[in-house]
């Protein structure tokens, strides 16, 4: 079983603000980590691994930090670990994204599975998993809760709106992971300290023989115009007294806005 | 990448996703508001509608501000499959050359569209919160970013179409007229079921009791504040003499109090009832983002500082145990139930 976990590093903290001038967001200070999603990825991956046999590798596009996540995916039992880093992937949307990553897939060759997060939390799209599955010409599982491989057959099911769908296809085939996958590992420190010593390969775009109008910005249909944080619009009326008198207010306010 | 000739794209087409011959009320909500755009530009809106033995439901498009509805009928498209929707949709953008499509940012619409956008080449943007069109018919798409902490606006200058996934309820709901006349357009389907790697085993339904979370018109929400499991039943107590449902935050989702089904915010439902009481929830943005555009937001928290409170209607300051009760009390009273 050959398995590529696609792995994308984000902030480790949602709470993020922009440079009122440049517009851009302030990095200072804050940390980079893997993607829950692509933890559950990474860790379904490898427990197929485990039971199977094969390989897994993980694949990054972004600037060189984001080693560090790659580290991170070794530490937990990830085999192989490639960076796939740039000048020229810079500005990168998600189709840009995924036709560099698809290239790396297609370089990698004879994969069974390939797995990538739901969405990423940083701009949470979720397109690229479902794009390289296109650029790859195989089918796509998304938002993937459990799974089972019978002989050359992958079963999931998919968590939707209010329902659980059973479905099954022939591999390969592109997964995209939920939380409710699996509980990713914790590496032991031994591992940590084997992963930090093992060599991470970085392929640039001439590596790739990448396509230079399908990446980085050139690649990017898509413009961000502007970046702003949202505002609030009501002022809070706040409600006094006792409970009982409180309750008694409240259902008095409830009546006037007719909600009640 | 070569851009595409803009001038020769046209129209405005509504994904029109239904399930069971239902169609999601966020295509209802989207062809009020891609009405507005083909209106201001003097375009066609069209629904597309995917499915087996739609005849009857593509006029129901129509009734809520379609012109035309494109109507691919076939047994294959029974159940949502990624492959052959993509098929089907990727070969009637080729006939047809709409410049935008809209989809809503359901299950299917975060499946479907990435996909068709990756056959097309063209530009996608994930989960917006508005849409506007400018004169020259560009589409202007916000979408949050980082948990909702920051918005952007984003464009799809040089691709055709510009396609976007919208979230349900961030649009009202059209009224329905059903004096609207529009036309059907039926389209052959070529597409053989040996054809289609995926197939569906089953699709097992999870009952909820209670109106639909997303539907519902009161919610009574909790979070850490219930501070015990057992608290849960003081929320729901409250939410069934309100006639309503319960919904939580994502902390109660993960301690596996609740299932996913009842998680509001970012990463669970968007709601917008009339009347949303929040009981023990902070109001981070994860959190604000799905429910923040409900009509009358009440909420009770101990810390007058509490962030929610930025965006509530009314705010009490108080303990769960103590102002819960006393609400089931009065509205019990008030309401004769
Ligand atoms: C990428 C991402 C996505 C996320 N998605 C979501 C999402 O979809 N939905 C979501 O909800 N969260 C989401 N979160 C988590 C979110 O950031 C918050 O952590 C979460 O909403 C907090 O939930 P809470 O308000 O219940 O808990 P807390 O923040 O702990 O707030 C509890 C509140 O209860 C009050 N309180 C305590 N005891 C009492 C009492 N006895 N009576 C009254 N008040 C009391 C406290 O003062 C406090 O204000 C997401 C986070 C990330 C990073
Ligand atoms: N730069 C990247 N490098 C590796 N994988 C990525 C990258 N961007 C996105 N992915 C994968 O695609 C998934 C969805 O990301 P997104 O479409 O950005 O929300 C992530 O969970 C990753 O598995």
């Amino acid at each position: 079983m050959n398995i590529i976990v696609c792995v994308k590093q984000v902030p480790d903290t949602m709470d993020v603000k922009i440079d009122p001038v440049t517009k851009n967001l302030i990095r200072e200070g804050i940390e980079g980590v893997i993607n829950p999603f692509d933890k559950n990825a990474i860790e379904e991956a490898v427990k197929i691994k485990d039971e199977y046999g094969g390989k897994v590798t993980a694949i990054s596009m972004g600037p060189p930090q984001f080693k560090e996540s790659l580290k991170e995916a070794l530490a937990m039992g990830v085999d192989e670990a490639i960076l796939i880093s740039d000048r020229a992937f810079a500005g990168a949307d998600t189709l840009a994204t995924s036709y560099v990553l698809a290239e790396a897939i297609k370089k990698i060759g004879n994969y069974d599975l390939i797995f990538c997060g739901k969405h990423a939390v940083d701009a949470d799209t979720g397109q690229v998993g479902p794009e390289i599955a296109e650029r790859l010409g195989i089918p796509q599982i998304t938002f993937v809760k459990s799974l089972k491989l019978e002989n050359d057959a992958v079963v999931a099911e998919r968590l939707l709106e209010d329902a659980v769908e059973k479905v099954t296809v022939k591999l390969p085939a592109v997964i995209t992971t939920t939380k409710e996958l699996n509980e990713p590992r914790y590496p032991s420190p031994i591992k940590i300290m084997k992963a930090a010593r093992k060599e991470i390969p970085i392929w640039s775009a001439s590596e790739l023989n990448a396509d230079p109008e399908q990446i980085g910005l050139k690649g990017s249909p898509t413009q961000v115009v502007d970046i702003f944080t949202p505002e609030k619009t009501t002022e809070v009326e706040m409600i006094q007294g006792t409970a009982e008198e409180i309750a008694n207010t409240l259902f008095e306010k409830l009546r006037e806005k007719k909600v009640l | 990448m070569t851009a595409t000739n803009s001038s020769e794209y046209k129209g405005i087409w509504v994904f029109a996703e239904q399930r069971d011959g239902v169609i999601a009320n966020v295509t209802f909500e989207l062809l009020g508001k891609c009405r507005e755009f083909a209106d201001k530009l003097g375009q066609k809106l069209s629904a597309v509608l995917i499915g087996e033995n739609l005849e009857d439901t593509a006029h129901e498009l129509i009734y809520f501000g379609a012109d035309e509805v494109i109507l691919a009928d076939s047994p294959v498209f029974s159940k949502y499959r990624t492959n052959p929707y993509t098929d089907i949709l990727v070969e009637l953008v080729n006939e047809y050359k709409p410049s935008m499509i809209i989809y809503g940012a359901t299950s299917v619409g975060r499946d479907l569209a990435p996909r068709v956008a990756a056959r097309l080449k063209t530009g996608l943007t994930a989960d917006c919160l508005d849409l506007e069109v400018d004169d020259n018919g560009l589409l202007i798409q916000t979408k949050p970013s980082y948990g909702g902490n920051i918005m952007c606006k984003i464009i799809c200058p040089n691709h055709r179409p510009q396609m976007t996934t919208v979230r349900p309820k961030v649009f009202p709901m059209p009224a329905r007229d059903s004096s609207r006349t529009g036309e059907i357009v039926r389209k052959k389907v070529n597409i053989k079921e040996e054809d289609i790697p995926v197939k569906i085993i089953e699709t097992a339904k999870e009952e909820s009791k209670g109106p639909k979370i997303e539907e519902a018109d009161v919610i009574v929400a909790g979070g850490r504040g219930l501070e015990t499991k057992e608290n849960l039943k003081l929320i729901k107590e409250l939410a069934d003499v309100l006639g309503g449902t319960i919904g939580v935050t994502r902390p109660l989702v993960d301690e596996g109090w609740l299932p996913p089904y009842y998680q509001i915010g970012q990463s669970g439902k968007t709601v917008k009832p009339k009347l949303i009481i929040t009981c023990g929830i902070s109001g981070a943005v994860q959190f604000t983002v799905g429910m923040q555009s409900a009509d009358v937001i009440v909420a009770i928290d101990k810390n007058p500082d509490a962030p929610i409170f930025n965006v509530a209607t009314y705010g009490i300051v108080g303990r769960v145990e103590e102002i819960v009760p006393e609400l089931i009390k009065k509205f019990k009273a008030m309401l004769n139930k």
